[in-house]
């Protein structure tokens, strides 16, 4: 494999993590902020 | 255009990230701790319950990771194992350490702030037993490996019933006997067929240093303890008669399966037909286990 092929592999596999790491994060926040509604509703209703 | 520079190591693929995590061992896990916080006699809010869910997953996932790291060796000596990410070089030993260690403080941090102590210290401890205990102390010394390691794969019911209570009870706890009990004959099943795997790789699977006729022995005995554990909760009050009968029904067939394999002794070139039912049919038996112990509570 020649230089150029390998570092468009290497910007293919940095790509493709990024991308799942954005999915997880954003899927990370949404999961924080419903904890913390779900927290706050605990706590009036307790 | 070639050149003669050295050569780039390639980032590891998502993909190997997630292999790394155990998959399908992950799914028997998730499905013990969900029904062991469906078992549990206080809802727990489904925002919370998923929480807990994912972090009993992560847990696990972080386990496996920490496992291949450490078996790296091993795995490329076995056929079964070959193919997973390190032995395969597809992925730098020390990028699954450090996935493996970051899950795992992920998984506890998340588990104390959404859901409570108690399922975080027994998260802790099955991580912390699987990892040090079984992995780096007793599997490559003992044939008892699977026996007393067999305890971090029953932790997931406990976990689930005290992310619900924020306690634990003997309901989790005969769950905890039930898995524990489970374990010596699905994997000693599993041991008698890829015995010669376990052997080239040095690893001290009873069948590898103790013969396949004591193996077959042993299944048998550990059947008995573990069909008491199974029916234990119908006689004690703690399920009623849906589990209690699907309980004796299953363990029944459990037990002819074990008997079967105990009895037999293997021929040169033998196929081990009933070694490998039983093995399946194991994986089977939890899951029903499990479900009928949801039903019974839901139904009750």
């Amino acid at each position: 494999m020649t230089d150029i092929d390998q570092t468009e592999v290497i910007r293919a596999r940095q790509r493709s993590r990024a991308r799942v790491m954005a999915l997880l994060l954003g899927a990370f926040v949404i999961l924080v902020f419903a904890i913390s509604i779900v927290k706050i509703q605990i706590g009036h209703s307790g | 255009m070639t050149t003669t520079t050295a050569p780039i190591t390639l980032p590891a693929d998502w993909r190997d990230f997630l292999a790394l995590t155990k998959p399908r061992v992950m799914t028997l896990v998730v499905f013990t701790g969900l029904c062991g916080m469906l078992a549990a006699p206080v809802p727990i809010h489904p925002i919370l319950g998923f929480t807990a869910i994912l972090c009993i997953a992560l847990g696990a996932g972080a386990a496996g990771a920490l496992n291949q790291w450490y078996e790296a060796d091993l795995d490329a000596k076995m056929k079964r194992t070959q193919g997973r990410p390190l032995p395969a070089g597809r992925m730098e030993r020390q990028s699954a350490l450090h996935f493996g260690v970051g899950l795992a403080c992920f998984s506890l941090a998340l588990m104390y702030f959404a859901i409570n102590l108690a399922a975080t210290l027994i998260l802790a401890v099955s991580i912390l037993f699987y990892v040090f205990v079984y992995t780096i102390w007793l599997k490559r010394r003992t044939p008892q490996n699977i026996v007393i390691g067999g305890a971090a794969g029953a932790f997931p019911p406990l976990i689930g019933w005290a992310a619900a209570t924020g306690d634990v009870a003997l309901l989790p706890m005969l769950l905890f006997a039930l898995i524990f009990l489970w374990t010596p004959p699905h994997f000693w099943a599993l041991a008698l067929f890829v015995k010669t795997d376990y052997a080239n790789a040095g690893v001290p699977m009873l069948p590898v240093v103790a013969g396949e006729r004591t193996t077959r022995t042993q299944i048998g005995l550990y059947t008995l303890p573990m069909v008491a554990a199974a029916i234990a909760p119908w006689p004690l009050g703690l399920t009623g008669p849906i589990y209690g009968w699907a309980a004796v029904a299953l363990s029944a067939v459990f037990f002819a399966f074990a008997v079967q394999v105990a009895r037999r002794t293997s021929l040169p070139d033998d196929a081990m037909l009933p070694e490998k039912r039983l093995f399946k049919y194991s994986i089977l038996y939890l899951f029903l286990m499990f479900g009928a112990l949801v039903v019974d509570r839901w139904l009750a």
